[in-house]
């Protein structure tokens, strides 16, 4: 479709005049201004809704929220060609089959064993090795191998070695979905440990010996400890309830040596109604600061944020200083008992606050333990109710802590932000389907790409430079502060608006830092050709003998370098005539990045800001639109109405 | 007077402090004319604090059984709290800090004791005289003059003895414009812009009262200012109302039909007790260890603090967009002219120009914009967030300024030459100090108190490598751009360095300060090895080129 405008959210007056296009996975718009072509990319996955609005004397208005938090406002001049647009995105949005679904055509040109290596990047069994397990405690379990005991379950689970067969098949009768109890972390210091499972089917009175043999075990997995915690995740009113449907939560005298303890995280549609609260007030055209401080506590976003972190911190707590192993359930103990596990895991051990094991606990406590990816992200066409974002929260979790330890952690927000964008995108076969089954079902490891390989792959940009192995911070356990420090959780614009670049520092101090340790590491190199070659030199004085150095131009090179961060810390500038960007700047980093995964057919795809917004001046047009550049409009109090002549202007 | 008059019990044994995130300390007190100093005795770990009385805003006193427990609040935002044994001692020592900590004579207090114990290299109170400023802008404009009309204060008691203003206005004129002017803050200049040439002024609202007072001498100044064809701004910091109703009182606003040239717009930006009170509810909020999440957000949404950041910000980022991009010369203006007016064309000049982003141009900038200038720090920064006494003159205005810096430098990390810290220290030194840089409320009380003669400059303390070092930002690359800041309240935050200083653990974010600066640190070194060597090479492959043409 041609002549349609793309509208600018901060500013109605600047729209960019273009032509959309539809392919089989993307939303395409071409800017027609010659010298830029600028281009937005919206996958079809990413598109949350559609909205057609009533039709104004410049076209026919349709506005499009992504699942990524872009929102795309367009406007198209013809209402018959508007309604076609509407209802090929609706059609194209909601895939109803997994064929349909774009990892399975979109082609890194990774040869087959590239493939397979990728998915290898990952392996669970190793992880557990790594925690030090099989041991005289727990051993592997293959009674799951064909999905026979519980079908969201992994076929591979480690369970207390003194829990037989026959235990962990009654116990598992005895559970939601029959997610019986398994290990999720091991703490090979003190043997403490970290199980799930769902909840128990006790209704109001009834008890299973299995189950309770079950939870024995998994005590005595820990022999320094005489009782275990059991966490329901839960509200306790919400816990209650489950009562009457034949389920709930552990009788204290019914199970012997079990502490049990409630921790009130609300469930999906409490969440995802939050997230929706929240995104209104991100949306709000200029808001006043109390608008926003007001629909911000009003969502109740942070105070669920601080509730799952206060959970996680809970249980690491058990663990790392009381030495008590933990059982962590919620209903179906596949939501809030993944976000509460890798928040403790990830407190507790160092290694997963890496890159590499970042990967490896969200492939655990996540993807192998049955998220329901599918339902919860909305690949494939279904109940909107099942919606919810579970895995947004617990990356929140993550940033939160990385505000609070800027040293602890290897990975930098931009690692956060692709992760959040490809359990979306459907890009990946990770993150597809309800559970492993069916993801073998499905053959996705035969049929499409992981997306650890690519981030691993890319690596260098996901690097936080405060990071050190060795610093005090990555050491052992975090231990952040509980309530009542409750200002520690703040609003994350760079995830929730993060295409409003105009909000953001203007200056990124991960980048600068980024370039100068990279131009350090040149220094270190030179330095030691350097060193060479004033070696060689004395040593050819001494015999008289003259070797000129090739390495005279190399080294100038290198010098350049120096100059060149100076010149590319130049912030933006927000004039219009602006030509050169800063190569710090982190879109910058991003065009690198996707340009490593052009796909044959020239669909400049992947990666999330790119596909978003692939012009790298949208930082520098976002705020020249705040200025009133020009028109001889000249502002003034009687001007006020128009309030999008100056951000600065609005009354 | 003396002091010792005031001090009944000059030391106490035993006595425990109390700090958050601190282990209790047992120790000594004692009590000197200007401070209150407790020192462990702990021989492993011997620990001194020493506390300005000035810098106390106010305390409380408890009694259970004859342990005496003394709650101090500071004007910087601390507080702490001294378990004292004994009733009596408890009560002494309480009503000494009570007496000592609200002297009234500006002479009895501490910068008029202080001798400093470091070397001066520099006077500070010579570092930042209005003729060395008219110099550069003498080097690239001729349209403006020194006016010598305020010697010994007797146009404008609020202003400097020199100020600049339009060549072509002989002082005649300026004695007229006085007079049409609030407080006779007759407008001057304040920037010039280079780039294009535009200027800021500031004054004080114009006395036109009820009846529409016109001054061709004030139309004729401001007029002066402007590029044939050009049309400036007027930025009243009032709303249209307020304004108005100035007018009854004698005050008001330019009327177009007498300044054709000029558009007029108002900001509101809010001044006195209301922003007192914004902070005294805002580190209440931040004190408050009870609350849940959605109680913080709602006190720091009601505290309003953050909205006066932004509406101060937005004022200023105005200002600088007429100038740079509108090229159009302003005048901006309140009511005195001595607090919004300030916050304005200081934060425009950080804005606009780079210099006022290092260290000695921001110095140079407080001393024009503010000390200079006239702001009444003395009268604004009597009180802080704890005081019980409710005052009219007291307001964070300087603070708000240096809170809307933090928001600016947060923006943009590697723009200023300083850092936070410089910020903090300086809001500190505003409410209490061993300098008299901040005594008195104008040059005029200065020099009546003899300041520069009698106490020590904060630059002459400050302005030493060993100081300066701690201020300096590492990540800092001179910037000559315009710098425009985003003023949505998704880029604005709470200045955790100072509200939340003292309540919450800062161990992890000092490290990661450190490693940055380590970070870089290590990168100059290897630049500095990499250039030593470069250097010794070429001088050795010379030297063979020279051999080898012999």
């Amino acid at each position: 479709v041609e002549n349609v405008r793309l509208l600018d959210r901060l500013s109605s007056r600047k729209a960019a005049l273009g032509t959309l296009y539809l392919t089989a996975t993307h939303v395409i718009f071409v800017e027609n201004v010659s010298e830029t072509r600028k281009e937005t990319w919206v996958l079809h996955s990413q598109i949350s809704s559609i909205e057609k609005q009533a039709t104004t004397a410049t076209g026919c208005p349709l506005l499009i929220r992504c699942k990524n938090f872009q929102v795309i406002q367009l406007v198209i001049p013809q209402e018959r060609d508007c309604h076609d647009v509407y209802i090929s995105l609706i059609r194209l949005a909601r895939p109803v089959k997994y064929e349909e679904l774009y990892c399975f055509s979109f082609n890194p040109k990774l040869d087959k064993e590239e493939r397979e290596q990728g998915w290898k990047l990952v392996d669970l069994n190793e992880e557990y090795n790594r925690m030090g397990i099989p041991n005289n405690y727990w051993q592997i379990s293959d009674i799951n191998r064909d999905y026979g005991v519980c079908d969201s379950y992994p076929t591979e689970l480690y369970v207390p070695k003194s829990a037989t067969a026959h235990i962990i098949v009654g116990s598992s009768k005895f559970r939601s979905r029959r997610r019986f109890p398994a290990l999720s972390y091991y703490c090979k210091d003190n043997n403490a440990s970290i199980c799930r499972s769902s909840q128990p089917l006790s209704g109001f009175s009834a008890r299973c010996l299995e189950d309770e043999q079950m939870l024995q075990a998994i005590r005595k997995a820990n022999p320094g400890s005489d009782f275990i915690y059991v966490v329901d995740t839960r509200p306790k009113l919400n816990a209650m309830a489950n009562r009457a449907a034949g389920k709930g939560y552990e009788n204290e005298d019914n199970y012997s040596n079990i502490k049990f303890q409630f921790i009130g995280i609300e469930n999906i549609h409490v969440m995802r109604n939050s997230l929706q609260k929240m995104l209104e007030v991100c949306e709000l055209k200029s808001p006043s600061m109390s608008d926003f401080l007001w629909g911000l506590e009003n969502s109740g976003w942070l105070k669920h944020i601080k509730a799952i972190m206060d959970a996680g911190i809970f249980i690491a707590k058990a663990v790392a200083e009381e030495g008590v192993s933990v059982l962590v359930h919620c209903s179906d103990g596949w939501d809030r008992t993944a976000q509460v596990c890798s928040v403790a895991s990830l407190l507790l051990d160092p290694y997963y606050r890496t890159m590499k094991g970042f990967m490896v606990l969200v492939e655990k406590d996540w993807v192998s333990f049955g998220h329901k990816f599918n339902h919860r992200y909305g690949n494939l066409d279904g109940d909107p109710k099942e919606i919810s974002p579970v895995m947004d929260q617990f990356i929140e979790c993550v940033w939160q802590l990385m505000e609070q330890f800027p040293c602890a952690f290897e990975f930098n927000e931009r690692f956060l932000i692709h992760i959040q964008h490809h359990i979306y995108s459907c890009q990946f076969g990770n993150f597809l389907c309800n559970s492993q089954k069916e993801r073998r079902e499905l053959k996705i490891q035969e049929r499409t790409y992981s997306l650890w390989a690519h981030l691993w792959k890319n690596r260098a940009n996901y690097l936080n430079p405060l990071y050190r192995s060795d610093h005090g911070q990555t050491q052992g356990t975090l231990r952040p502060q509980m309530a009542p420090c409750n200002f520690l959780y703040k609003f994350w614009s760079g995830m929730y608006n993060r295409f409003e670049k105009g909000l953001h520092p203007r200056q990124s101090v991960t980048d600068y830092l980024m370039a100068v340790k990279e131009e350090t590491q040149q220094l270190e190199e030179e330095l030691e050709v350097l060193g060479e070659r004033l070696a060689n030199l004395q040593k050819s004085q001494l015999n008289d003998d003259k070797v000129k150095s090739k390495q005279q131009d190399r080294s100038k090179q290198l010098g350049l370098s120096t100059s060149d961060n100076s010149l590319a810390n130049t912030p933006q500038e927000y004039s219009n005539d602006l030509k050169s960007f800063p190569s710090r700047s982190p879109s910058q980093g991003d065009e690198e990045d996707s340009a490593l995964i052009l796909t044959q057919d020239n669909l400049k795809s992947s990666d999330p800001d790119l596909s978003a917004n692939s012009d790298q001046e949208s930082g520098v047009e976002d705020l020249s639109c705040r200025s009133p550049s020009g028109g001889g409009c000249l502002p003034s109090e009687d001007s006020g109405k128009d309030s999008d002549e100056a951000v600065y202007l609005a009354v | 007077m003396e002091f010792a008059e005031l001090i009944k019990t000059p030391r106490a044994d035993n006595v425990v402090l109390h700090r958050p995130f601190y282990l209790a300390v047992e120790g000594t007190l004692c009590l000197t004319g200007h401070h209150l100093i407790f020192s462990s005795r702990r021989q492993d770990n011997a620990e001194e604090l020493w506390l300005l009385h000035s810098n106390i805003d106010s305390i409380e006193k408890r009694f259970v059984g004859s342990l005496g427990t003394i709650i101090i609040k500071c004007k910087d935002l601390r507080i702490i709290q001294l378990d004292i044994p004994g009733m009596e001692e408890c009560l002494n020592i309480a009503s000494s800090i009570e007496a000592l900590s609200t002297l009234d004579s500006v002479t009895l207090m501490y910068p008029f004791f202080y001798r400093p114990m470091f070397e001066i290299v520099e006077d500070g109170w010579r570092s930042f005289l209005p003729d060395q400023e008219f110099e550069l802008l003498s080097s690239v404009t001729d349209e403006w003059r020194l006016s010598c009309i305020n010697k010994e204060f007797c146009v404008c008691p609020s202003y400097p003895p020199v100020v600049v203003v339009p060549k072509s206005i002989d002082d005649e004129a300026l004695r007229k414009v006085a007079m049409f002017r609030h407080g006779s803050r007759f407008p001057v200049l304040s920037y010039y812009h280079k780039k294009n040439g535009m200027v800021m002024m500031r004054s004080s609202q114009p006395l036109t009262g009820t009846n529409g007072r016109r001054c061709k001498e004030d139309e004729k100044l401001i007029n002066a200012t402007l590029r044939p064809g050009k049309r400036g701004y007027i930025i009243d910091t009032r709303s249209l109302n307020v304004a108005q109703q100035a007018r009854a009182k004698g005050g008001g606003f330019e009327q177009e039909a007498h300044y054709p040239q000029w558009r007029r717009i108002h900001k509101c930006i809010e001044r006195f007790n209301i922003l007192q009170e914004s902070l005294i509810k805002l580190v209440e909020a931040c004190n408050d260890q009870s609350h849940n999440m959605d109680r913080w957000l709602s006190k720091l949404e009601a505290s309003n603090w953050l909205t006066h950041i932004k509406e101060i910000l937005t004022a200023a980022c105005l200002a600088a967009q007429c100038i740079d991009r509108e090229g159009a010369s302003v005048l901006v203006h309140g009511t005195e002219g001595t607090d919004s007016t300030l916050q304005v064309t200081s934060l425009a000049q950080i804005i606009l120009d780079p210099r006022c982003r290092t260290i000695r141009g921001f110095e140079s900038l407080v001393v024009r914009e503010w000390l200079q200038a006239g702001h009444p720090f003395q009268q604004r920064c009597a009180q802080s967030a704890y005081s019980n006494s409710k005052q009219k003159l007291e307001a964070p205005v300087f603070l708000l300024f240096l809170d809307c810096v933090w928001q600016i430098l947060r923006q943009f990390p590697c723009s200023f030459e300083f850092n936070e810290q410089f910020l903090i220290m300086l809001f500190e030194h505003a409410y209490a100090s061993q300098f008299g840089t901040f005594l008195g409320n104008n040059e005029n009380e200065r020099s009546k108190l003899k300041l520069p003669q009698k106490t020590m400059s904060l630059w002459s303390w400050v302005n030493r490598s060993e100081e300066l070092s701690k201020f300096q930002n590492p990540l800092f690359e001179a910037n000559s751009l315009v710098i425009w800041p985003s003023v949505a309240p998704q880029s604005l935050q709470l200045w955790e360095g100072v509200f939340l200083r003292w309540n919450r653990p800062s161990k992890f974010l000092d490290e990661a300060h450190e490693e940055m600066i380590n970070i870089i640190k290590y990168n100059k070194e290897l630049q500095a090895k990499v250039n030593a060597l470069r250097r010794q090479l070429a001088e050795m492959e010379t030297d063979d080129r020279m051999q080898e043409n012999l």
